[in-house]
């Protein structure tokens, strides 16, 4: 079976305040004149290595996944996945 | 219930007296990382002198126990999000069965964060505002006072006590606010802004109100030699229980 890369990003949903970016963009990227960046949102990223079917089985067990072990806390947070080939 | 203790007065002469060792039995869990537990276990064993056990999260409670406390401190390193980790243990099964059955369970920082991650309390607890781990003398707000854990409190008193976290900005959408203030769930508010807490919320509980979550460290507080301020609000924290389990201190 064929092995791939899974790539899963966590980050706040809008509306919820995101103080670590706002930093980075205000104390760092502006102070340094990058005037034109208007927001920065940070984010952590998982990466899997899983060995699957295909694409769509192994982005479906590892949102699945995601699910079920509260890996992101739906609350506050969205997740984003991209399947690669490894 | 009183315990009793044997007193060999002379060779001869044995008393039996009843003692304000108190036999109700209360349950300190241990994830890997919690550093609070010991302070915990202090206070319960040395200061209310209640029967106190640890018990490893991979080990299951004892069905005797009367309250049980998940302590402070960094369970996984914080990996992922604090708390989420350790709220897959095998004991927070256990905890969720307890809590079902009305025992009292509470939750301090990092305890209040696994209740929050295994779904026994709502909410989330975010980076603080600031981005800093506060360590610092805060002062709540009593906002319910008929829980097993601020019955001998009054409404509105002012607890000075210590918070020692980076993530304890607890968040709610909307929704989950009013339904918090519908059923008077919440349990401690900070009198002033501290981390950015929706509503400066600082502690609350499930619908039943046995199980309750706070982010400040009443174990730090209970004695005077560590309490600059006022030791007795915390303690009426641990009194409180004492009352509901059995005990009146």
């Amino acid at each position: 079976m064929p092995s791939f890369m899974v790539h899963v990003v966590i980050e706040n949903k809008p509306g919820i305040s995101d103080p670590e970016g706002d930093t980075i963009l205000k104390d760092l990227v502006l102070k340094a004149s990058f005037l034109s960046v208007k927001k920065i949102r940070t984010a952590k990223m998982l990466k899997f290595k899983i060995i699957e079917k295909n694409k769509s089985i192994a982005k479906k067990k590892i949102h699945n996944l995601c699910d079920e072990l509260r890996i992101y806390n739906p609350m506050v947070s969205k997740i984003t996945i991209e399947v690669f080939d490894d | 219930m009183l315990g009793i203790q044997i007193k060999m007065v002379s060779c001869h002469l044995i008393l039996i007296t009843r003692l304000p060792t108190i036999c109700v039995k209360v349950g300190v869990i241990v994830f890997p990382g919690s550093n609070c537990d010991r302070d915990m276990y202090h206070v319960l064993r040395d200061v209310f002198k209640i029967n106190t056990e640890y018990f490893w999260h991979e080990k299951k409670l004892s069905k005797n126990l009367d309250a049980v406390i998940l302590p402070g401190g960094f369970s996984y390193g914080d990996r992922l999000r604090a708390g989420v980790i350790a709220a897959h243990s095998p004991v927070i099964s256990d905890v969720k069965k307890f809590a079902s059955k009305g025992i009292p369970i509470l939750g301090v920082c990092n305890g209040f964060q696994i209740l929050v991650e295994s779904g026994l309390l709502p909410g989330v607890l975010m980076k603080n505002d600031s981005l800093n781990f506060m360590c610092e003398w805060t002062n709540l707000i009593v906002e319910n006072n008929k829980t097993p854990f601020t019955n001998k409190l009054k409404l509105r008193q002012k607890i000075p006590i210590p918070i020692a976290n980076g993530e304890g900005r607890y968040y709610a959408d909307e929704k989950t606010i009013k339904l918090l203030k519908k059923n008077n769930q919440i349990v401690f508010r900070y009198s002033e802004i501290v981390n950015g807490s929706t509503f400066r919320i600082a502690g609350i509980c499930n619908k039943d109100g046995n199980v309750v979550g706070m982010m400040p460290h009443p174990e730090r507080a209970t004695e005077p030699e560590i309490n600059p301020i006022d030791s007795k609000p915390s303690s009426l924290i641990f009194e409180s229980l004492l009352n509901v389990i059995g005990v009146a201190h």
